[in-house]
């Protein structure tokens, strides 16, 4: 049963990680442009 | 109606510094937001992108592809406008137009991130609450008390936080409502969500069994996927307003002072400068009238859709159309704010406007409500006097409420309408008329127009070489002064041989036939050849006639092509429709016209009304018309049709005039318009028969108590996840396996 002790605990962690970074990644605003992104990834040009 | 104006004016009056800045300022310098056209895959994205960024003076550039926008940033004092960037895309074969400075302020995804925020949460605690619960199911018998009690424990502290967040927006809605002493369905939710909550902790308290954490959080988390569908959709119809004003009005003609005219953006527009205002187009500011007679459709500001008569010296406001020909006048209160105002009305009609559906489930929504309490206030009362206890008669109501949740119902139609709105938008499509969708899936009639329809509508000037430079330039001025394709491909022919147009003050529009002035006594005409009394010649190709006086006329001819895929469009529309072509253009061009495309049913030299005639004329057969057109003499018959559609090249009034406008130089978004309006029309009557079914069976087992209000939960989850799996095949559903 000591187990139980760890595992949910980082049960937990791991899916609060996973919300942290959604928030994140919703703030930073890589949800605003959804099609576009699908294309960036194709473009063989360098950043500038 | 002065009072009208004043609050249309007045409203929303930022200070006019704000606005006259037309671009925010950002970290890195100022924000010019521009609406671009043919943006549809990412090499595009690539070539937007280089081409502004070679601009001198611009930092950065940065496409949007999903909302078809290029945010340019300019350096800070840069006095860089908007004109070079639309013409550098224009070059580079992407028109563009200048959004409305509000549609800068707010990133599109600002507006609705607090609820997929809200949604996140919920979303996160119902999966672990899941679990913990899993858990005690899986052991249940086997795992001891204590065990049971720590994850009843757990999942409170995860439940009550999540519920408290998540929860704002239905708690908020609730309180308002009863505030006002009003129900809406916010408060059956909010009390199912509250009292599972609540009762849950009391039975965590004394070590019970039953605890309906997981019910509570799920029931917010899929309620949360309704409220951010809805969103979006309310969100795309407010993008859709504001992209129909980026292409309404983004410059004025004025007069200068040495009598040559000039076309500016209509934010630069001050007091005192005189205007001059085409046939169709919109009064950018408020204004008086300085010359002549007008006919002016103030529908916008008093709802009068008579047209009022203006004369000298009378005032014109802001956002009403001019009807009858060209006229000058001078503008008179000019703060930025009135074009505000038009966008703020605009936007709000597109939130607040709803389709019949919606109208239909909304009313459903107001007799339901009640209904939801006194059935599970009933089934309270009902378990408690057979005597079970009141923990048996509480769980058996709150199964009843968490089932009655509409959230099946509420989302029916809105989640049809985000799914094709969505779809016509990445075609291009903008679906102008909340119930647009809903008339057009009615429609068994087609009337198109011809030029700028079935054609391009871009006619070019072919015989320019040989007119005369001094006739060129009459006519230009003549033409300067309208908004019909001949008269611009007249204006664009004479930029393009670098004559100078002289402005002609008092020209006459007579929609249909041409244009009409007084020049030193003489009267010059520039129209049709029975309008100039020019003799049936030689006609086989569109011409325009302009005659000086009793002077030998001149001619213009002019080209234009049909859209490329006019003919297969129509191949495949007159398998399930009644086509006809309704032109005001002369008889051997609308026949050759038809003839290449294949429409059997034409009609040519009609005039406005008789076009509008024929359609209330199929309309008394019964008929439902779908009306195509573009030009100043197809709006009385788009208004008068059962549905409109128009391309985004139309002019000012016929846009305002159609449910839809379609980019683009193909015929083609005319299937897709009608496919996806059909296969909307079903989905929304399927999505109704499921969300009432679901509760037709499962109400009265709820209030029978064998639901419990995790069931209860769960089933509701699938009636939503049904319905909304419904629209999302909508709106991915392959073209070719639909029926226009």
């Amino acid at each position: 049963m000591t187990a139980l002790a760890w595992l949910i605990p980082i049960a937990l962690a791991l899916g609060g990680v996973g919300l942290a970074g959604f928030l994140w990644s919703l703030r930073s605003g890589q949800f605003d442009d959804l099609e576009g992104a699908a294309w960036r990834a194709l473009d063989d040009e360098p950043l500038k | 109606m002065a009072d009208a104006v004043r609050l249309l004016t007045s409203t929303p009056a930022p200070p006019a510094k704000a606005v006259s800045a037309t671009s925010t300022p950002a970290a890195h310098g100022s924000v010019i937001t521009l609406m671009v056209e043919n943006m549809n895959c990412g090499n595009c994205i690539r070539k937007v992108e280089t081409a502004l960024t070679d601009v001198p003076d611009v930092v950065s550039a940065r496409a949007n592809l999903s909302a078809r926008r290029v945010s340019v940033v300019v350096k800070p004092h840069a006095k860089i406008t908007s004109e070079p960037l639309i013409e550098t895309l224009r070059v580079a074969g992407y028109p563009a137009r200048e959004l409305p400075p509000e549609g800068t302020g707010t990133e599109p995804g600002d507006r609705d991130s607090g609820l997929v925020k809200r949604l996140a949460v919920a979303g996160f605690a119902s999966a672990n609450i899941m679990l913990l619960s899993v858990a005690v199911w899986a052991g249940q018998g086997e795992m001891d008390a204590s065990l049971q009690t720590l994850m009843h424990w757990l999942s409170a502290a995860i439940a009550v936080p999540a519920v408290a967040y998540a929860g704002v927006p239905f708690f908020s809605s609730a309180f308002a409502a009863l505030k006002n002493g009003r129900v809406n369905m916010d408060v059956p939710i909010s009390l199912g969500v509250l009292l599972a909550t609540g009762m849950s902790i009391y039975q965590t308290t004394v070590h019970s069994e039953q605890v309906y954490f997981d019910a509570a959080v799920s029931l917010l988390f899929f309620l949360l996927i309704g409220r951010v569908l809805d969103q979006r959709m309310r969100r795309e119809a407010t993008s859709a307003a504001e992209n129909l004003l980026g292409l309404v009005s983004p410059a004025t003609t004025i007069v200068k002072p040495d009598g040559t005219s000039e076309r500016i953006a209509t934010r630069e527009v001050r007091p005192g400068m005189a205007l001059l205002i085409a046939a169709g187009e919109r009064v950018p500011v408020d204004a008086r009238l300085s010359r002549g007679i007008a006919l002016m459709d103030e529908s916008l500001i008093t709802g009068e859709t008579h047209p009022r008569k203006v004369t000298e010296g009378d005032g014109l406001y802001a956002g009403t159309i001019n009807l009858s020909g060209p006229i000058e006048a001078v503008a008179t209160a000019c703060e930025e704010n009135t074009l505000l105002a038009e966008i703020t009305r605009l936007m709000h009609t597109a939130e607040q406007a709803r389709g019949r559906y919606v109208r239909l489930a909304d009313r459903a929504a107001r007799l339901y409500a009640p209904a939801v309490h006194i059935l599970g206030l009933g089934t309270f009362l009902a378990w408690m006097y057979v005597g079970h206890g009141w923990e048996k008669a509480l769980t058996a109501a709150i199964a009843v409420l968490i089932i009655t949740c509409p959230c099946a119902l509420a989302l029916a139609v809105p989640a049809v309408q985000v799914a094709a709105i969505g779809r016509l938008f990445k075609r291009g499509i903008i679906v102008k008329a909340p119930d647009g969708l809903e008339r057009l899936s009615e429609v068994d009639t087609i009337i198109l127009d011809k030029t700028g329809t079935l054609t391009l509508g871009e006619p070019r000037l072919e015989s320019g070489s040989t007119v005369e430079p001094a006739a060129l330039v009459t006519a230009a001025g003549l033409a300067a002064n309208s908004r019909h394709p001949y008269s611009r491909a007249i204006v664009r022919a004479s930029a393009a041989r670098g004559v100078t147009a002289l402005p002609i003050a008092g020209v006459e529009e007579i929609a249909g036939s041409g244009l009409r002035a007084m020049v030193g006594g003489v009267e010059i005409k520039l129209g049709s050849a029975a309008f100039c009394g020019v003799g049936e010649a030689d006609e086989g190709r569109p011409a325009l006639w302009l005659r000086s006086g009793r002077d030998a006329p001149v001619a213009f001819r002019f080209d234009d092509p049909l859209r490329e895929d006019a003919s297969a469009t129509i191949a495949k529309l007159a398998r399930s429709y009644k086509i006809e072509l309704l032109s005001g253009d002369r008889k051997p061009i609308v026949a050759a016209a038809a003839a290449a495309s294949g429409i059997a049913d034409w009609q040519a030299e009609l005039r406005p009304d008789a076009k509008a005639a024929r359609i209330e004329d199929l309309k008394t057969a019964g008929r439902h018309v779908l009306m195509v057109g573009d030009g100043l003499n197809d709006a009385p018959a788009l208004a008068a049709g059962h549905a409109s559609i128009a391309p985004s090249t139309a002019t000012d009034i016929s846009q305002t005039a159609s449910d839809v406008i379609f980019q683009g130089a193909k015929l083609g978004p005319l299937v897709e318009i009608l496919a996806v309006a059909k296969a909307s029309h079903k989905a929304a009557i399927a999505n109704f028969a499921i969300a009432i079914g679901y509760n037709i069976i499962f109400v009265p087992l709820a209030m029978m108590g064998v639901v419990t209000p995790l069931i209860a939960a769960i089933a509701m989850s699938v009636s939503s996840i049904t319905v909304t799996a419904n629209a999302i095949w909508l709106g991915h559903k392959p073209l070719k396996d639909m029926n226009p």
